[in-house]
Order: C-alpha cells, then structure tokens, then sequence
C-alpha cells in the first residue's frame, strides 16, 4: 500500500515554510516565503493549493492561526532532522527569533533541550540587523566573518548594544571583516554555552533553521563543539518536513 | 456586584481612576482565564464570589471592623504567624501583588532589575490601588531575600507604621534562637497595638483555628493526587492566593466543603481534565493575584499543574503547629519550631527543599517539574540550577522557567512549556 501525500507548514517570525512530502517522505514540493505582516493570510493562501484532504500538521510561531493540529518548532525540528539523519542525536536549530537544542533519545524522542528566553540574542533575526548595519548581503556577511580575524570582541549580546558596540568600532576604522566575524562569534560563543548545558551524548549533531544557511556560523560551531556538525540540506524547511511526517504519522494511525 | 464600592475606596485613600483600572483588567484576566475553564467544581462558585468582591465585601468587612477596633495587619511573607495576629485579636492580609503597576513611579524608589514581586507591591503602593495595604495599620516587613529587605528601607517612607521582622538564614540552634526573639517582639508589637495582651488560651485558639486552614488545603492537596485531576491547577492555585485575605474560619469551611464536593467527584471518576492528562508541579517563586500566566499557559495546552512547590501553595501551607503546650513560650517554641522549618531559598543549605520537590512529585504522580523564577530572584533562580540537575538525576524531567509579570515572552514561554509536555508525555 502506498501512503498518502502529508504536508506541513511552518509559521516563523521571519519565513513561512510550506513542505509537501510522498509516502516515502521524500519532499515533492517545499515553498519559504516572507511571513509579512499577515502571517495568517500567509499561511492560508500557501495551503490553498494543497489537495484538500490533504493531513497537515503546523508549526512556529503562527502554528494555532490556521486551525490544523500543531506539534512545537522543538518536536518539528527533531522530527524532520531524525528523518534526515537517523543517527541525528543533537539538533541546533537557529530560527529569525529562537535558538533550540534539541537532544534526543536512541528512539528519536525529545530528551532535554534549551532554547533562549525572550529576547533576539543569538538569533537570526540578530545577525539580519547586523549585516544590514555593515552593510553586508546576508551571504557576504558570512564570507566576510570567515575571512576576518579574532582581533576584534563584540561583549554585547543584546541587540540594541550589540548594534551601538557595531557602530563605535566601525567609527573607530576596525575592519569590517573582524567585526562580521566578531558579530558569529558572539552568537557561537552563547550557542555553545547552551549546547554545552545539555550535555549531550554520542551522535550526529545537525544544524537546521535560517541559521544553518549561513557557512560562517556551521564552521565556528563546529570549532566550539568540538565536534563534527552536519548542516541539514535547505535548512529552513527542517521544520515542514518534521511536520508533514507528524501529519503521516497521524494519518497511519487513525 | 451592585454595591458601589467608590466611596469606601476613596475614604481609604485609594487613586480610583486607577483602582478603576486595575479593577477593569482584573475582572478582565479573571474572566477569560476561570470562567473559560470546563468542568470546574460546582463551589468554586465561592472562588469566583470571594474574587468578585476581593476589594468589595472583604474590604467592607475588614473596614467595619477597624470602626470596632479590630486591628489590620498586612504582611509579605509566610514567615510572619498569623497565630500571633490572631490571638491580639487583629486581622492579617497578605500584600504581595502580581501585576505590574506605576512602573515608572516605583523607579524612582528602586532599580529596575528587581524582582517583579517587590516592584508590583511597591507599584500597588504608588498608584493607590490596593485596600488591603491602605486598610493596614502596621506592616510587617521580614529580612528574607537581600531585595525585599533592601525595599523595605525605601517602603518605611511610604507607609504609617512599618515592623520590620528579621529572620535567621539558617536552620542551627541559634536560629531557632533568633526567630524565637523576633516573635516574641512580634507578640509586644501586637500587644501594644491592640491594647490587648496575648493569653495562652487565646494564642491556642489561634493555633487550632490556623491549623484548622491549613488542614483544609493539605486535603485539598491530598486530593490533587486522583487521577482525573479533580480540580484544575487554577482554581487550586487562587485557593492558595485567597488564603491570605479571606477570613481564615470561613475560608476552612468553604475550602472543606469544596474537598467534600472533590470526594464526590473522584469517587465518579470526574475530573476538571481527562484521565491521564499530563500532570505537572510546580515549583519556586510565589505567584501573587492575579499572577495566573504559567498555570494559565500549562493548563491550556494539554497538561494539569497538580500541585505548587511555593509560598502560594505547599511550602507555605505544609506542617501545622503542636498545639500541646501550656506556657506561652512554650507555644511561641511550637510556632518557631512549625515556621523555621519552611524551606524557602534564602536558607543555606536548603536540601530540605530538594527533599520536598522529589516527594511532592511521587505523591501527586507528576510527569514533570516546572522550576519557576521571576527574573532577579537571585536565591531560587540559583536553587533552580542544581534541583533542575538532581531531578533529571533522578528521573524527574525538569525545566527552568525565568519569567516576570508581563506579557511580551509568551510565544517564547509558551513555546518551552508545550515542548516540555510533549517531552514528558510517554
């Protein structure tokens, strides 16, 4: 018996995530678009073009705006990554407004996780402010920081001071390059303390979300764990996927 | 509700535009976060009348018996003995408040990084909307944490008569020692207040009427541990908040009868939540009315808080006072001896604590612990550390909350809340 196609949707701060995957779980169609100022309507019109009994399960922020079941970016993410990689045992997933780690079991259940508190620190949504007050492109931001040097310390990781510290130092004539990398390395630094936090054992650890996209950060989290890191091809639909596999799982069930 | 209360509040001294307010946003939160709630028991209609009048009939009552010159005692802590209050034929009400209010008026009497606790009271303070502290005729303030003790140097300017209270931060000899000083102070400040002298009979009849209160919520706790959950973590948590203003005789009635009506109901197998709905505890800081957002977030999506490691709640409620002696100071030693043993996070060491979490969460069959710090609260935020580590240890699944009383990380809250109870769910 073949399966039914399952899809999921992943409603971020940023990005709105639509993933439509066949029985096998293989991704037939994946869709990232800007949430906007309506993430609702969003969410809506890129569901309206799959088949209507289609089973959808959603996830992120906006996950109970559109009325479908919805599992937490947490369980999508490790859902989706343990689907990717079965050996996957550690997930860091850097979204436009949270940071999650996720650690799982030998049977891919959630164990322990982190995630940062109210704030943008170490976020996505932090580096996007940050490249766009150096000027950078998002991938130029990444190439600069590798290129740059340890010359430089960002000690801020609000925001808003991390922003003034940016400004001070670009008035000050510090290559740009060194503060791009100095901006990663602020955001590896707090990561790693988070990851360290969790202890967590044997396995694959696999880096998903918007943040996954960004070389810069996979290679200087990799230096900081100490450890081998597998970036999740296209990133940011880690969380779809491990929705659209929810809603499968579902779907078998009942 | 048809009572205008205006002219009570006003000859109280309350700012009434603002107590309008308060009042406004109270009802509101009261509202869509009781009301909404199904299958409640039926007396918790004495739960939502008593909060209905919070600041109308209860305020009367204590307002008329000032003019019959029984005396008002607010306090911020569970350390300070209500027997005490009592026997000088005085009332006591609880102070602490869970709303933020005057923000920017309380910074001017303390920093901004203080813990949301002492800066709403000090906000209720301010804006004059809090009958309970502007009916008091002493309050009592008990060097607990460094930031209340701190605050309370900054309140003695804003209130008519403070009492300030010390505490040991210890558990030795001479703590006991220490306590037993200060409630022997306590007893000559409500003496002196009341014009009346405490008597063993009448500090006896304090303690059975005390006892009497807290063995009502310790059958209320006992009765948490059915699975249905009898009774939702809200309405469980309010028993605990009114506790500190109701009037304790009529508050054990009600609450006994409740438990009666409990019985009832898991006899039947009726719950407030299906069987086997997750079942958390929480624990750590006290949560002040009307400081309902973790229970609210929990209980909405798919879990049942089942019991509260808190002032507000067990830690605050737990052990009654041997009643036996027949000196005073014999009884001011059982009262030492019943209050000395509360664990909260200002004591070093404090296993205790860590004993009591682990007990609580076998005995209401928990699935899993939420340690709750407000922001700044330097003792639990620390404690939290090392009990979130030890019940993992032990097979608890545990998280650290660090939160406050406003409303802009709720995504985030509720985000780790709801992948707790998916972790937790076997």
């Amino acid at each position: 018996m073949t399966l039914r196609i399952a899809a999921g949707i992943d409603i971020g701060s940023v990005t709105v995530k639509l993933v439509v995957a066949d029985g096998n779980g293989a991704v037939v169609r994946r869709d990232v678009v800007d949430a906007g100022f309506d993430p609702r309507a969003t969410a809506k019109a890129l569901i309206e073009s799959v088949p209507g009994n289609t089973k959808l399960v959603a996830t992120g922020y906006g996950r109970d705006l559109i009325g479908t079941p919805s599992i937490t970016e947490l369980k999508a993410h490790a859902l989706g990554a343990r689907f990717l990689f079965p050996d996957c045992s550690c997930l860091i997933d850097i979204g436009g407004q949270d940071v999650k780690i996720v650690c799982l079991d030998n049977k891919g259940k959630v164990s322990k996780f982190e995630m940062n508190d109210r704030c943008a620190a170490g976020t996505g949504k932090f580096l996007e402010i940050m490249s766009g007050r150096l000027g950078f492109t998002l991938d130029e931001f990444a190439a600069a920081a590798l290129a740059g040097s340890d010359t430089v310390t960002i000690s801020s990781m609000c925001t808003v001071f991390a922003e003034s510290e940016v400004v001070g130092l670009v008035n000050r004539g510090r290559n740009r390059q060194d503060i791009a990398a100095a901006l990663h390395r602020a955001v590896v630094v707090r990561v790693a303390s988070m990851y360290k936090r969790l202890e967590p054992g044997p396995g694959r650890i696999v880096l998903s979300g918007g943040g996954g996209r960004n070389r810069a950060l996979a290679v200087m989290l990799e230096q900081a764990a100490g450890k081998k890191l597998t970036v999740a091809p296209d990133p940011q639909i880690v969380g779809a996927l491990g929705c659209a596999i929810e809603a499968r799982r579902v779907d078998t069930v009942n | 509700m048809s009572t205008d209360y205006h002219p009570m509040w006003k000859s109280l001294g309350l700012n009434l535009d603002n107590h309008d307010k308060l009042m406004e946003v109270l009802g509101a939160a009261y509202g869509s976060l009781f009301m909404s709630q199904k299958n409640r028991p039926t007396h918790t209609s004495y739960l939502d009348f008593v909060m209905s009048e919070v600041h109308g009939l209860r305020i009367k009552e204590i307002v008329d018996g000032k003019q019959q010159g029984k005396k008002v005692v607010g306090t911020y802590c569970t350390f300070v003995p209500e027997e005490i209050v009592l026997a000088a034929g005085c009332v006591m009400v609880g102070l602490c408040a869970g709303a933020d209010f005057a923000t920017e008026e309380v910074e001017r009497y303390l920093p901004r990084n203080i813990c949301a606790l002492i800066k709403s009271s000090f906000g209720f303070k301010l804006g004059g909307v809090c009958p309970y502290l502007e009916a008091s005729d002493v309050v009592v303030g008990e060097n607990t944490c460094d930031g209340k003790k701190k605050a309370y140097e900054a309140l003695k300017r804003l209130v008519k008569d403070l009492f300030i209270m010390d505490l040991p931060q210890t558990k030795t000899k001479e703590a006991m020692a220490l306590l037993k000083t200060e409630y022997k102070k306590f007893i000559a400040k409500m003496e002196s207040l009341s014009g009346r002298k405490i008597t063993v009979e009448g500090l006896k009849k304090a303690i059975a009427i005390v006892n009497a209160k807290r063995s009502a919520v310790h059958r209320l706790s006992a009765l948490r541990s059915a699975d249905p959950a009898p009774i939702s973590g809200l309405d469980a948590l309010l028993i605990n908040q009114i506790y500190f203003y109701e009037d304790p005789v009529r508050f054990t009635e009600n609450i006994n009868a409740l438990c009666d009506e409990l019985d009832g109901r898991i006899k039947a197998k009726t719950g407030a939540f299906a069987v086997k709905t997750t079942r958390l505890l929480i624990s750590g800081c006290p949560m002040a009315v009307p400081n309902w957002k973790l229970p609210a977030i929990i209980e909405t999506h798919g879990a049942v808080v089942v019991g509260e490691e808190s002032c507000t709640g067990e830690r605050g409620t737990r052990n009654l006072v041997t009643n036996t002696a027949s000196t005073l100071d014999g009884l001011v030693d059982a009262l030492v001896e019943r209050y000395l043993a509360i664990d909260c996070a200002v004591f070093t060491p404090n296993k205790e604590r860590l004993d009591h979490i682990k007990e609580m969460a076998a005995a209401y069959k928990a699935d899993g612990v939420v340690l709750y710090s407000l922001n700044f609260c330097t003792p639990y935020l620390v404690e939290a550390m090392g009990i979130e580590h030890e019940l993992e240890a032990a097979g608890i699944p545990a998280i650290k909350i660090e939160t406050d009383y406003s409303q802009e990380d709720m995504g985030q809250l509720t985000t780790r809340i709801q992948a707790f109870i998916e972790r937790v769910v076997s």
